[in-house]
């Protein structure tokens, strides 16, 4: 892993993979998304509107990766310091919660027609919601400690370790939200898909994969993309401040 | 062991760690102490065992019991049974019901008790996790396994 610490090793594996994962993961997403739209049936009970699924469900566990993704980097650069684990955490973030976001705005509009409301506090969906603020929290936090490493100011050096705690604290909320629907009564449903077993009829849980797999390209692409962009940043910043002191 | 010998980055690993194990261990904590409170729903045997006061708001959760749904001749007053398989409560409701509130299927009935039954302001739908297309639902499992080998 540490092969990569060189950034200019990295960008350049970046260049090639982010177009490799973009491309692709947009042609599954749309894709996917057409073939559950135009060809699923409809359900026993909810009719057409269980197609609300195929983009539903990708986008919450996208939600639920972009901060696993977050955590496991803040490991990487608490223990391991390793340069690019600060920057992956910040790139996965903005994305992280923009697939949070839909998932709330999509399960709402499923919420209305199905259960009869647009919107419930029960567990699955508050921890859900809180899961969005973290992310409100995260981005705002490590973009402040940027700004002060890069003004020379006290977290200089340590920039973004603060960010990294949050980041890992944050996560406690993944298995609460995974477990919400099992340990409290919801109004939300138990997980259709559990431990290799499937409550989703075939006609639906392909479509459903496919998306979610397309789904994910599309947010490592973005990663990388934002990736590439941060560091970027951090290059111009320095050879600036290099040159004002020149 | 001299702490010279620990490395700072296996140091740290094991500070991460700790720190993950007492995360955890604070989550469950607040989960457990949660679980009561942070229900959205009583179910019937709640209601049956520990009553709520009179004219309290509290939610009640559960399936819409088979052959119990029985409409008043007023045409919007209801009257259906709410069981989880242990207990039953019978609900009373005027208004629109939502489109998936049918017989043997989850309900989430917001309202009070009134005497030994639940009088609900508002309705609202709970499905199960299944999805399964509405041409198979009648079929048998034989049937439906045949239509399933045919469109592969």
């Amino acid at each position: 892993m540490h092969g990569f610490a060189n950034p200019a090793r990295f960008l350049r594996l970046a260049r090639w993979l982010m177009p490799a994962l973009l491309v692709p993961g947009l042609v599954l997403s749309l894709g996917a998304l057409a073939w559950g739209l135009a060809l699923a049936p409809p359900d026993h009970l909810m009719g057409v509107t269980v197609k609300i699924l195929f983009i539903h469900v990708p986008c919450v566990w996208l939600g639920m990766a972009g901060w696993s993704t977050i955590a496991i980097s803040s490991i990487a650069e608490l223990v391991w310091r390793h340069p690019l684990a600060g920057i992956a955490a910040r790139a996965a973030a903005v994305p992280g919660a923009v697939f949070t976001a839909l998932g709330l705005i999509t399960g709402s509009i499923w919420g209305r027609p199905t259960w009869g409301t647009w919107w419930v506090w029960d567990g699955r969906l508050t921890s859900f919601l809180i899961l969005l603020f973290l992310y409100f929290g995260y981005i705002a936090l490590s973009d402040a400690a940027q700004r002060d490493a890069g003004a020379g100011g006290p977290g200089a050096g340590g920039a973004g370790r603060v960010a990294a705690i949050f980041g890992l604290v944050g996560a406690i909320n993944i298995p609460i939200i995974n477990r919400s629907v099992v340990w409290w009564n919801s109004l939300h449903q138990p997980p259709s898909i559990t431990m290799g077993k499937s409550a989703i009829d075939g006609t639906y849980l392909w479509p459903l994969l496919i998306a979610a797999l397309g789904f994910s390209l599309v947010f490592g692409g973005v990663v990388l993309a934002r990736m590439r962009m941060l560091l970027a940043e951090i290059q111009t910043e320095a050879r600036l401040r290099r040159k004002a002191l020149g | 062991m001299p702490r010279a010998l620990i490395k700072p980055k296996h140091q740290r690993l094991v500070l991460v760690l700790l720190a993950l194990a007492a995360l955890i261990g604070a989550g469950l904590l607040a989960a457990w102490a949660l679980s009561r409170q942070a229900s959205y729903f009583y179910i019937p045997s709640d209601l049956v065992a520990r009553p709520p006061e009179q004219g309290r708001a509290v939610r009640l959760g559960g399936m819409v019991e088979k052959g119990s749904l029985k409409t008043m001749p007023d045409g919007v007053t209801i009257h259906f049974t709410v069981t989880d398989g242990k207990a039953e409560v019978p609900v009373r409701f005027s208004g629109i019901t939502p489109d998936l509130f049918v017989e043997g299927s989850g309900v989430v009935a917001e309202g009070r008790m009134d005497g030994r039954s639940f009088v609900a302001d508002n309705l609202l739908a709970k499905h199960d996790e299944k999805y399964v297309p509405r041409e198979m639902k009648d079929m048998s499992a034989a049937q439906a396994k045949q239509v399933v080998a045919q469109t592969k």
